[in-house]
């Protein structure tokens, strides 16, 4: 077997986040490796300096033994790379055939769709995928889209190919389908790398595993020789020690009940299937799971912003009071009960904040509504906001003329953070409130959640960082594929044992 | 050569970047007057100027057709800023206008002219938000696209229009409605100005007050009203509206109405203190014209004003050229356009730095 690509000592920097740190790894003809890692060890960013959307900030990259300079995703395609991306980059109302064409040059003068079509049909037969060259894409599933995507590559020549997550969005019928066409193209000699978290499937299809950790190649292994245990414990690495205090409340009382949580996408997808759980008041209940398990989905839904599947139920109980049934109400008639409820989303822009307005308009966007008057008052928002970027270090050059999209990330989730604990909540709901802040800031966040449980509120907490999950949480609810695969007390468990969870539903029990 | 967005331009230098625009346009200007006719381009200036503000008469029309404008733009102004493409200013502009005409014909003589006056006003809001809130609706329930929606709506208020002209047809015949009121018994009853003394001066001068308590209304209302606030967080991010517990159909129903209504009101103004009559043109494309004024006064009622004062008097300005110099109406056009050009241009500049970088040379210091 020769090799196909190599990469020495790739390094990128984004800013001061090293997202690959000297990276060096190779691929050889007729094999399927897959890359291994958590969310944010550096996967894609390293198969994307591969296919020429980014350009290493060091390094060298041989192709057939060569080395090479990839600029731009068609240099990538002169080499025979080809990178099947996870979100998909079709034109709807084009036909498969298309799109497999669009930017190619072809013959001069005229287009021959019948040309294209036959060869469409050639490459679909000599892999075994199923294809009408004629469909448009709007009519086609989410399998077929991936389809076109594939060939499309395999019709600019492409020797060497790259799947991002392919198997995110398939069902286990359609995953099996794709994996006999992936080894199909083994058979023909073409180099193959599948980016996925799924630890049954890397077993299943690759040869060969890479495991990448925080934007460092941890090493390789054969298939053959490795485990479901031996991989998650090279993914997740050695516990680390932060030191976050975790005090205990003594007055846990349960404030939130969830129970056989059913919810589907557009697509009718399910992303959420009979999750039961309850929060507790007094606790930070830690979420824990590969991203797109059915984080989002599950916080939406508590929010009153999710349509759920019938046999859903939610309620909220009051101190001393009956329960309140949450299925059905929007946000405005959640509050409207009376139940204070915060939520950080994890789209700042498109959910949680209005980007063209400034810090106090924003700090306004929770209580704009308050009191009778038509007009709305800016006075205590006001001071609301002077409050939040004197306690949280926000840099900004004022609260009330600079649209909030000017200021840098982390400060941005600083006054999104901020607004939600000043809302004085019963129920605090994060999702990846560290996500882009520094160190000293993540630990004034982790803090303030810390005291609104001491206060007695039920936090939940998602995150992804698995040592801060550890070390914050008192219990962690694990997804696994939309379904809860672990509930499990968090200053008893270890991280291989989460990690083992979040790969598999059951943990392998 | 470069590009980039620029992050925030202080408004000073903005104004100063718009001054050098008006300028430029009137040196180039100028430039295509001295070519292209052989006229000495301050005397064409001048002419201009007199135009649309020569005499006493020249000024109330310019200031006009500077309110009718402002009036819809500022009816426009609720729906662009919650980003709803509303383009059916025209057709609100219409049936209000019918509304107000149906009231002056079928009740003058019959109710005492003030009440026949407060019925004219509500009549064409009422016509206008009904006409506003239909695509409203459909966007809330259904999500159809507005731009068509309200463009079709366009067509059928002027069908409705050619309808109602031949059914109040004066003199029989004529194909057109005639002055209302002109004469007779009913001499000015349901023209504006009437309300206060006879003559088309005070008709204008209550356009113009009603036009700058508009502006006064409109922009309390987008920025320090609750409503105002909920249009701007729709417009930005319908999830961040959910998520702070807006009801997003509400205010698309709402806000069109509203938009409808004031439209439905400039109607109420085309016929009662501008034209005295009812046809097919009574909106005469301003309904399109105030898209514009609306969108470079960045939905900000006062600088609609100056706007409209701006288109106002280049049209205005060109007629006069063209029959001064006895020039054909294309090369005052040429004018009018170069300086729009030039104005719309500067927002370019407003928004969008442009750097010259030199390319370095191998061997080159």
């Amino acid at each position: 077997m020769s090799i196909a690509i190599e990469v020495k000592n790739i390094t990128k920097r984004f800013g001061s986040v090293v997202a690959n740190s000297n990276i060096s790894f190779s691929l050889s003809n007729g094999e399927i490796v897959a890359l291994l890692g958590e969310n944010g060890s550096g996967k894609t960013t390293l198969m994307n300096m591969v296919s020429g959307i980014y350009r290493p900030d060091e390094g060298q990259i041989f192709v057939d033994g060569k080395e090479v300079e990839i600029h731009s995703p068609k240099d990538a395609i002169n080499l025979k790379i080809g990178m099947i991306h996870q979100h998909f980059k079709l034109v709807d109302i084009f036909s498969a055939a298309e799109n497999i064409i669009l930017g190619l040059e072809g013959d001069k003068g005229k287009l021959n769709m019948q040309k294209v079509n036959k060869d469409v049909k050639e490459i679909a037969s000599k892999y075994g995928f199923d294809i009408d060259p004629n469909k448009k894409i709007y009519d086609m599933s989410i399998s077929e889209k991936q389809t076109v995507e594939i060939v499309k590559v395999l019709y600019r020549g492409a020797d060497i190919l790259i799947l991002d997550e392919p198997t995110a969005v398939l069902t286990p019928q359609e995953t099996s389908k794709l994996f006999a066409i992936m080894k199909n193209m083994k058979q023909d000699n073409k180099a193959i790398i599948i980016i996925t978290h799924k630890l049954n499937e890397v077993l299943e299809v690759s040869d060969r595993v890479a495991i990448l950790r925080k934007g460092e190649y941890i090493g390789d292994m054969e298939t053959k020789k490795a485990s479901q245990q031996s991989l998650t414990d090279m993914m997740v690495g050695k516990a680390v020690s932060l030191n976050i205090d975790r005090p205990t409340s003594e007055n846990k009382v349960e404030r939130i009940k969830v129970e056989h949580l059913t919810v589907k996408n557009a697509e009718g997808v399910k992303m959420l299937s009979g999750v039961t759980f309850s929060a507790n008041g007094g606790e930070i209940l830690g979420i824990a799971g590969i991203a797109g398990s059915g984080q989002k989905e599950l916080l939406e839904s508590i929010a009153g912003l999710q349509h759920l599947e019938d046999g859903s139920k939610i309620s909220y109980i009051p101190v001393d009071e009956k329960e309140i049934n949450l299925v059905g109400l929007d946000p405005l008639e959640i509050l409207n009960q009376g139940i204070l409820l915060s939520f950080v989303p994890e789209d700042r822009f498109g959910m949680g904040l209005v980007g063209s307005m400034n810090i106090t308009q924003n700090i306004m966007l929770r209580s704009y509504n308050k009191g009778k008057s038509p007009m709305v008052d800016f006075n205590e928002p006001k001071k609301i906001a002077t409050k939040i970027v004197n306690d949280l270090e926000v840099v900004t050059p004022d609260i009330d003329k600079t649209p909030i999209r000017r200021l840098s990330g982390g400060n941005v989730q600083k006054v999104l953070v901020g607004r939600e604990i000043e809302f004085n909540p019963r129920v605090l709901m994060t999702a990846y409130a560290v996500r882009g802040l520094d160190i000293n800031t993540s630990y004034t966040i982790y803090n303030l959640l810390t005291a609104q449980k001491m206060k007695g509120v039920a936090v939940i907490y998602v995150g992804e960082d698995l040592d801060v999950l550890l070390e914050l949480c008192d219990r962690i609810l694990v997804l696994c594929g939309g379904e809860v695969s672990g509930i499990v007390d968090a200053k008893s468990i270890t991280k291989e044992e989460v990690g083992l969870l979040m790969t598999k539903v059951g943990g392998g029990k | 050569m470069q590009i980039s967005k620029r992050e925030g331009i202080s408004k000073s230098k903005a104004m100063l970047i718009r001054l050098i625009a008006i300028v430029v346009a009137l040196i180039i200007c100028a430039i295509v007057i001295f070519l292209i006719v052989n006229l000495n381009p301050i005397k064409v200036y001048i002419s201009m100027f007199n135009g649309a503000f020569g005499t006493n008469k020249r000024m109330w029309v310019t200031l006009r057709d500077m309110s009718m404008l402002t009036c819809i733009a500022i009816g426009l102004a609720p729906a662009f800023k919650m980003r709803f493409w509303n383009i059916g200013a025209e057709g609100q502009m219409l049936v209000g206008a019918i509304s107000a005409a149906y009231f002056m014909i079928t009740f003058s003589g019959r109710m005492n002219p003030i009440i026949l006056m407060i019925c004219m006003i509500i009549g064409s809001l009422a016509m206008g938000a009904i006409w506003g809130l239909i695509p409203g609706f459909f966007k809330a329930k259904w999500n159809t696209n507005e731009t068509l929606f309200t463009l079709m709506m366009n067509y059928i208020a002027i069908q409705c229009t050619s309808f109602c002209v031949s059914l109040w047809e004066n003199p029989p015949g004529s194909n057109s409605v005639g002055t209302i009121n002109a004469t007779g018994a009913n001499k000015y009853v349901g023209w504006i100005g009437n309300l206060l003394s006879k003559g088309y001066n005070k008709d204008y001068g209550i356009l113009l007050l009603i036009t700058i308590f508009l502006a006064i209304f409109v922009y309390i209302y987008l920025k320090y009203t609750k409503h105002g606030f909920e249009i701007a967080v729709v417009g930005d991010s319908e999830n961040t509206a959910r998520y702070a517990g807006i009801r997003v159909d509400k205010v698309y129903i709402r806000t069109m109405a509203l938009s409808g209504a004031l439209c439905g009101l400039a109607g109420f103004l085309a016929v009662s203190s501008v034209s005295h009559t009812i046809s097919t043109d009574t909106a005469n494309g301003r309904g399109f014209t105030a898209i514009i004024v609306a969108w470079l006064a960045k939905m900000n009622p006062f600088i609609m004003i100056i706007i409209s004062l701006l288109l106002a008097f280049l049209d205005k300005g060109s007629v006069q050229i063209a029959s001064e110099f006895g020039l054909n109406e294309y090369v005052s056009k040429i004018i009018t356009g170069i300086i729009l050009l030039f104005i719309l241009g500067s927002e370019f500049f407003i928004n969008y730095q442009v750097s010259f970088k030199k390319i370095k040379k191998d061997g080159g210091k």
